[in-house]
């Protein structure tokens, strides 16, 4: 998670809504599915050896670069 | 030793003979006290019957999402709230993936897409994908494309598609639980198609989705009486937006006992452990499973979500002094 981060990549949710402890666990396995800048759903890719994701809006995400 | 675990080393160990599923009730009803002494046995009859070698395997997502299908455990099914948005892979990526696969030491590489069955778009991808990893990489490709016609097995067939995956995923008793669009019969009769063309079957499911230790055991003589060449071992991760999202997840020592049994059943097989062994088992099951009865695995992510990174699996291979399957060998 960044400072930029507003929503939480699993559940979609404003990050000051809540703990969101289990989705920081759940995103330990799983990419994220939401924007964290606008929560828009992400179009993602999960490859062998990492992922990546796209907002319509704010571009490329990856396990690379998050 | 209890009696199943003396009529198992009888029949199983010294015969290479699978326990029915009465037996295999039993088997995932002993208690937790003989748990240790169970995969003791799994994991000498695995070695005594497929060798020390374990198979790695990595697989990839070619069409995401966007499935008509129903299956209640996949996030992938276009007719629940999943957050999964449908995509589709390009070849050059398709082809890094089988590289980042090969790296590893696998063997296989697994082309996955989510439909009920190919249409001639998702087949020419895949022509075109097996065609470009040919040329740059040398790795043993399986396909799983869901339910096949004749005319699509003979195609893969001679497009060299080394395996292909199709799994059970319930007993016969439960299917109707976790699919209705369509039957078990129709997934079946591909499994005999693809048996009967040559290629090797890959054929499994998942626990954990709320059968009895009964049904557990129907699916584990199923799969024994379909003989696939691999059973990949499912263990579910509920995933929000389906059905079973709101289901326990499994317990380990339960999780443990379904992989015994299943070797119990399958002495010869290549059973492999698939998706959610890492919610289900954490770090410290996974090497209980490797140690009773599990002889493959699934390195890095899946398919819409992620795994222990590679090296923490092949670490664990090295340290328990099981060597990684070489290509161009049958286990």
């Amino acid at each position: 998670m960044t400072t930029l981060d507003m929503y939480c990549g699993h559940c979609g949710q404003e990050q000051a809504d809540g703990s969101h402890e289990d989705c920081r666990r759940a995103l330990m396995l799983e990419p994220p599915r939401y924007c964290a800048e606008c929560r828009r759903r992400m179009v993602v890719q999960v490859h062998p050896m990492g992922w990546s994701a796209r907002c319509s809006v704010h571009g490329d995400v990856s396990s690379d670069r998050r | 030793m209890s009696d199943i675990l003396e009529v198992a080393r009888k029949q199983v160990l010294e015969q290479g003979v699978g326990l029915c599923q009465e037996q295999l009730i039993e088997v995932l009803r002993s208690p937790d006290d003989q748990l240790a002494d169970l995969l003791a046995l799994a994991h000498e009859v695995r070695v005594q019957w497929c060798g020390e070698e374990v198979e790695v395997e990595g697989i990839i997502s070619l069409k995401t999402g966007g499935c008509p299908e129903d299956c209640h455990f996949c996030s992938q099914s276009g007719q629940f709230t999943s957050p999964v948005r449908s995509v589709w892979l390009n070849i050059p990526e398709l082809v890094e993936a089988a590289k980042e696969t090969a790296k590893t030491g696998a063997t296989e590489f697994c082309i996955v897409a989510a439909v009920r069955g190919p249409d001639q778009r998702l087949m020419s991808q895949v022509k075109a994908g097996i065609e470009a990893i040919n040329a740059e990489v040398d790795i043993n490709i399986a396909c799983s494309l869901g339910m096949l016609t004749q005319e699509q097995v003979d195609e893969l067939k001679a497009l060299g598609v080394h395996r292909y995956n199709h799994n059970l995923e319930s007993a016969r008793s439960y299917f109707g639980d976790v699919v209705t669009t369509h039957s078990f019969e129709e997934r079946w009769e591909t499994c005999l198609m693809v048996k009967a063309s040559g290629m090797e079957l890959c054929c499994g499911g998942l626990v954990g989705m709320g059968e009895t230790l009964e049904q557990r055991a129907e699916l584990a003589a199923q799969l024994a009486e379909l003989d696939p060449h691999e059973v990949p071992l499912n263990f579910l991760n509920p995933r929000p937006g389906t059905p079973f999202g709101g289901l326990e997840i499994m317990a380990g020592k339960d999780a443990l006992r379904t992989i015994a049994a299943f070797r119990l059943a399958m002495p010869r097989t290549v059973l492999r452990y698939a998706g959610g062994r890492e919610l289900t088992l954490g770090d410290l099951g996974t090497r209980d499973g490797l140690l009773g009865g599990i002889n493959a695995v699934i390195v890095g992510n899946y398919l819409t979500t992620l795994g222990r990174p590679a090296t923490a699996d092949l670490d664990l291979l090295a340290e328990l002094k099981m060597p990684v399957k070489e290509l161009q060998k049958t286990l």
